[in-house]
């Protein structure tokens, strides 16, 4: 591993649902650390914790045990209001089924995390037409969800997540609902966001495919990692 | 951050519009029908109450016969003398005016109106509560001769002679008779039982006995108390000296009856009293059902907004900013259905209340109470159920079904 503190770290961090008999254990001690600027894909069998794990990690959720350093912070110790902070500055979200608020176009979704960091009107109308812009959807700034396909919706989800700028990118499934054709086009948006802008990302993915955009593919399996390995030809 | 929740909540309000619209209805409707009915019952007891007034106060009035109804029981008419006696050895009573009346078609020049004719003496007017707007009431000369004179109310003056025209010093006839205008009353208006009072035609008493009935007989008494802490005294004196005078033994009843306005206003305010908390009971259950919709309406809305508060706080929204947001949202939809309905309601009172001839009374209290139940059910509703997903792990509220 490399000499400078790492952007995320994970140490020994469990996640249990449940309690007594009933009890259920997601995560049983995960550690894993990721460099800024790395592209990891997080790949696993349905219920061997990718997700979870992923979602600890975008402070969507706590885990049950273990340290979690975020760029040197203890995530653990934060209040929800600095989760809240901490997701509204340094991290984006794309998910498998969009999340894109319905019967709001496209800018209005884009501009949302900017009306929350109280951007001023101006700006937060021209980096939400630029984030467009740049995933591929000038023209389509007043269009709602509902009149978008899968595929610029997805778009528009990840307008709005690195509309601020974030460190982390967090995709959860991205492609889980395209075909293969739009599944690429979305991989390679995500990868140029990755390489040009340095914008560190995390993805949880159960397809071979799209694991193989990234630089590092970790696998999960039964709440544990069971590999982390390097990827040849993205290096 | 207020501002810009702001910003929030009215694109979210505009963003649904029908969720809104149906909101912002169940309030109007519930709003609109309390204060309406309210305004209506207020307005129908001021009428009560004014036609009361308008009868004169500390007035004691005696009818011949008990109860109405099954089990009435008939009384002999009253006579002249009686009312002389009551006159006469009561202290109490400042004046007597001994009544009979008459139906009777009045006529001038081609015009002809079916009135009643009232035969009194001049007290009436002053124990009735009324004004003369020109002219004059009668002499005494004119009572003791029983002469063709008359006194009309508003109603019999336009009927008769028009609107404009001044009927003192014309002639009229009653049946056989020739009667002279001498005085015109000044309009009264409907009774709180809907009859017209200035439908009248007042005579002195001896002339429509002579004239018209053709007996001494007297179909009541009106009488004005000195003060009003005497009613009750003078009320017993007046039993006292009727049944002496019309003989009863002790173990018979009153064949008469002896009332007092307060009386009488008791049992019509009573009687508007429950009309009114009938109709505002109605009104109510109205408000309830408003306030039902808009709860199926929030809680039909609940999976959508919990998901939707969960991409708010995905993307860094602070809870209490979530919160504020749908506080506002709330917040809005109601005071602005509360406003409507006001609105609403003001229009219709004042329109029902001209129609029904009831007085309009605005009434703040009333109004204020709507407003803020309304108010509190699109705040209860609209928040609480926000304020449970709120509190929810950002990826429960996401993967909220």
């Amino acid at each position: 591993m490399s000499q400078a503190a790492a952007l995320i770290q994970f140490s020994g961090i469990t996640k249990t649902y449940g309690r007594g008999q009933a009890a259920f254990q997601a995560l049983k001690g995960i550690d894993l650390t990721v460099q800024a600027g790395d592209f990891v894909a997080v790949m696993g069998p349905s219920g061997s914790g990718k997700s979870t794990a992923m979602n600890i990690l975008g402070c969507l959720d706590t885990p049950s045990g273990g340290s979690y350093l975020f760029e040197g912070v203890r995530v653990e110790t934060l209040s929800r209001n600095d989760r809240a902070l901490l997701r509204r500055h340094y991290l984006g979200f794309v998910f498998q089924g969009f999340n894109l608020l319905a019967r709001t176009t496209a800018l209005e979704n884009v501009e949302l995390p900017l009306i929350y960091r109280g951007e001023p009107r101006a700006a937060r109308h021209a980096a939400a037409r630029a984030a467009l812009a740049q995933v591929g959807l000038a023209g389509w700034e007043h269009h709602t969800p509902a009149e978008l396909s899968g595929g610029q919706q997805q778009r528009v989800a990840i307008a709005r997540a690195i509309v601020t700028r974030p460190h982390v990118l967090l995709a959860d499934e991205p492609t889980g609902n395209l075909d293969t054709r739009t599944s690429e086009e979305i991989m390679d948006l995500i990868v140029s966001l990755n390489r040009d802008q340095g914008i560190t990302v995390l993805m949880v993915t159960h397809e071979p495919d799209m694991a193989a955009f990234a630089r590092r593919v970790v696998r999960f399996v039964d709440g544990r990692v069971e590999s982390d390995a390097s990827n040849g030809e993205a290096g | 951050m207020l501002w810009n929740t702001l910003l929030l909540a009215l694109r979210s309000i505009r963003r649904n519009l029908m969720r809104s619209f149906l909101t912002v209805l169940g309030i109007v409707i519930g709003v609109a029908a309390v204060i309406t009915m309210v305004t209506l019952g207020k307005g129908a007891t001021r009428s009560v109450t004014e036609q009361i007034a308008s009868m004169g106060s500390n007035l004691v009035i005696v009818m011949p016969g008990q109860r109405f109804g099954p089990g009435a029981v008939p009384g002999a008419p009253f006579k002249n003398a009686d009312a002389e006696a009551v006159r006469s050895q009561i202290a109490g009573a400042r004046l007597v005016a001994p009544i009979v009346t008459q139906g009777a078609t009045a006529v001038y020049q081609a015009n002809n109106w079916s009135t009643v004719v009232t035969g009194s003496s001049d007290d009436y007017f002053e124990v009735g509560n009324w004004e003369i707007a020109a002219g004059r009431g009668f002499t005494e000369a004119e009572e003791r001769a029983g002469k063709a004179v008359c006194v009309i109310g508003e109603t019999v003056r336009e009927k008769l002679f028009g609107r404009l025209h001044n009927p003192v010093g014309s002639e009229i006839r009653i049946r056989q008779f020739a009667c002279e205008v001498i005085g015109l009353l000044k309009a009264k208006g409907q009774s709180s039982m809907g009859a017209d009072q200035d439908d009248i035609v007042v005579m002195p008493l001896r002339t429509v006995q002579r004239r018209m009935s053709g007996s001494q007989d007297v179909s009541r008494l009106s009488i004005s108390v000195k003060d009003s802490a005497s009613i009750d005294a003078v009320k017993v004196q007046l039993a006292e000296l009727l049944r002496e005078r019309r003989k009863l033994d002790e173990n018979e009843d009153d064949d008469f009856r002896v009332m007092d306005t307060r009386q009488i206003a008791e049992t019509l305010t009573a009687t508007t009293r429950i009309l009114t908390m009938l109709l505002g009971a109605v009104a109510a259950v109205s408000l309830l059902v408003g306030g039902i919709g808009i709860m199926n309406i929030m809680l039909v809305s609940v999976t959508e907004r919990t998901r939707e508060i969960g991409i708010r706080l995905a993307i860094g929204a602070l809870e209490r900013e979530v919160l504020l947001q749908f506080l506002i949202e709330a917040v809005v939809l109601s005071s602005l259905g509360g406003l409507v309905g006001i609105a609403l309601a003001t229009a219709a009172s004042i329109g029902l209340s001209s129609l029904m001839s009831l007085p309009y009374l605005f009434d703040p209290g009333i109004n204020l109470l709507s407003f803020l139940f309304s108010a509190a059910i699109g705040v209860v509703f609209g928040y609480f159920p926000a304020r449970r997903a709120a509190g929810l792990n950002p990826i429960d509220a996401l993967r909220h079904e």
